[in-house]
């Protein structure tokens, strides 16, 4: 892989070698700057780069290049996240100078949940690009300077380009050819959905290794705590593309303290994935319990984060 | 064809007000075909009229031109449509935009919601594939449209929500994505998909602002010229 497409933090910790964490935010629904500060306080020192979600399941929350930049100011570096359901490829490209104009230096191209989800579902959507055109979007701004329209640009921003991919999503046999499809277009890392059924994320991660896209990009697992065994039951039954075992939630359901054995669950994963050929890191979301990430990254052995 | 769903009696009440005579014109093609403006439908509308509005003294006459989106077949009904206080339309929207304006001093209201253009999947259920994006593309995904059939209109799909065959959306809406990949594979050119599709050109759709088609070589005047 080249030498530094953006400089950013997380490229240069994959580089270096090391195992590379990344942990989540979600912005406040309100023009509230102190939960995001407090939020990021808590992660700073315990991840490489921090994801911001772009009004994840569809819900209006502050902006994610807003929030990256609150990020930024108390030494935190960002991954924005940017869904095509509510832009159009002015408006995707416009972000996108934008964020990089305020330093942004990684973003990770989804395509976003449907508006349906979310609690305006009465919302016209965009979907004017796909994930794939995103990612080939961003590239070709990137390293070739240029628009979607061929038209030219004198600085190029310089980012670091994630794309995701869910390994317990149908149909099974394409999720490893969709990472293909998305190098080819230009992406950098992938981080996956949330990883309960180790068995299937091997069996995904050999179809990626045959294809040889491990040593075209980085693949991080992404990771999760259970809460309570309410939460998994949830998980399993109503969101779509989640895939959690009944060990797991028999696990929860014993446990006395189950936000404790969520985050010991989460921890026999990592270790778990961790030891995979081609996992480069991981991702850990814990939305809404930031609290728990110092715990996890220090049962797990991740610290101290590299400073490179 | 195009599909389309009656308003609820209420909602045509409404439209009515005070309107004595009334005229319900239904459409003697694609929404006869989907049960929602054929002379069924036409009878049935009027009868609830009558009987929801018994104390109003309403007359309701009704008609179902073979063809409301064109204006020779509305010439056969001008004179029911000029007598009525209101036109009840049971025609897609094309229908009620051609009598409204073929004969502006009559009130017309659609009596129908359009809803789409698709076939039927079985005995009383029809579903949407075709977007009249006007760029047709159904080459390279096996036939089945994944700008009408992808709730996101993804072209580089599916999506990470496609679980058991159906759409994030919802459990009953069959995941496009699915379908083209089970296609593909039968014929054995899955591989298709491993090629990354460009960003689509959305001029030749809506977005491109209202189209119109133009045959310079059907027009009257060019075929008067060359004779
Ligand atoms: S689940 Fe399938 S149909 Fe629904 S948005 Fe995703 S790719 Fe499109």
């Amino acid at each position: 892989m080249a030498r530094f497409k953006s400089g950013s933090n997380l490229e240069k910790v994959f580089l270096s070698g090391t195992l590379a964490v990344t942990g989540e935010l979600g912005p406040p629904k309100s023009a509230d700057r102190k939960v995001i500060a407090e939020k990021a306080d808590i992660l700073k020192g315990y991840v490489d780069a921090v994801n911001i979600t772009d009004c994840q399941t569809a819900i209006v929350r502050t902006s994610s290049i807003a929030s990256a930049a609150i990020l930024m100011e108390r030494g935190l570096e960002p991954i924005v996240q940017m869904t095509c359901r509510d832009r159009n490829r002015i408006a995707i490209q416009s972000d996108i100078l934008g964020a990089a104009a305020l330093g942004v230096k990684n973003l990770l191209c989804l395509t976003g949940d449907h508006q349906s989800f979310g609690n305006h579902p009465e919302a016209k959507n965009v979907f004017d690009l796909d994930s794939v055109h995103l990612v080939s979007c961003l590239k070709n701004m990137r390293d070739k300077k240029i628009f979607i329209n061929g038209e030219k640009m004198d600085v190029a921003p310089k980012m670091f380009i994630g794309a995701v991919e869910n390994p317990f999503a149908d149909p099974f046999e394409i999720r490893a050819p969709r990472v293909g499809k998305k190098v080819a277009a230009g992406a950098d890392f992938f981080q996956t959905q949330i990883i309960y059924n180790v068995p299937k994320f091997k069996k995904w991660m050999k179809q990626v290794r045959d294809l040889g896209l491990h040593k075209k990009a980085y693949i991080m697992a992404g990771v999760a705590p259970l809460k309570s065994a309410g939460m998994a039951r949830y998980m399993k039954n109503f969101v779509p593309g989640m895939d959690v075992p009944d060990e797991y939630i028999e696990r929860m359901v014993e446990a006395k303290d189950p936000k404790d054995e969520g985050i010991n669950v989460c921890v026999d994963i990592i270790n778990q994935v961790k030891k995979i050929e081609g996992v480069a890191g991981v991702h850990i979301m814990a939305i809404e319990w930031e609290e728990a990430v110092p715990v996890i990254t220090e049962r797990a052995k991740l610290l101290p984060r590299p400073t490179l | 064809m195009i599909k389309a769903q009656r308003k609820g009696l209420e909602e045509i009440i409404k439209m009515i007000g005070s309107k004595k005579k009334l005229l319900i014109a239904g459409c003697g093609t694609c929404v006869s075909i989907c049960f929602a403006g054929g002379d069924k439908e036409v009878s049935m509308l009027s009868s609830e009229l009558k009987m929801a509005l018994k104390n109003k003294k309403i007359t309701i006459n009704q008609v179902v031109p073979q063809r409301q989106c064109e204006k020779e077949f509305n010439q056969e009904i001008k004179d029911q449509v000029v007598k009525a206080d209101l036109v009840v339309s049971l025609a897609c929207g094309v229908g009620v935009q051609v009598l409204a304006e073929q004969f502006p001093k009559a009130k017309v209201v659609p009596g129908l919601n359009t809803l789409f253009m698709g076939p039927p999947k079985e005995q009383g259920v029809w579903f949407e594939n075709c977007a009249g994006c006007g760029n047709c593309v159904l080459d390279l995904t096996g036939g089945i449209c994944p700008v009408a059939r992808c709730a996101k209109n993804i072209l580089n799909g599916p999506c990470g929500g496609s679980q058991n065959g159906k759409c994030e959306v919802s459990k009953d809406t069959d995941c496009g994505w699915q379908l083209i990949v089970d296609k593909l594979k039968s014929q054995g050119r899955l591989k298709d998909i491993n090629k990354v599709w460009e960003a689509k050109n959305w001029q030749t759709a809506r977005d491109g602002g209202p189209r119109e088609i133009r045959r310079e070589d059907l027009l009257l005047k060019h075929q008067i010229t060359n004779k």
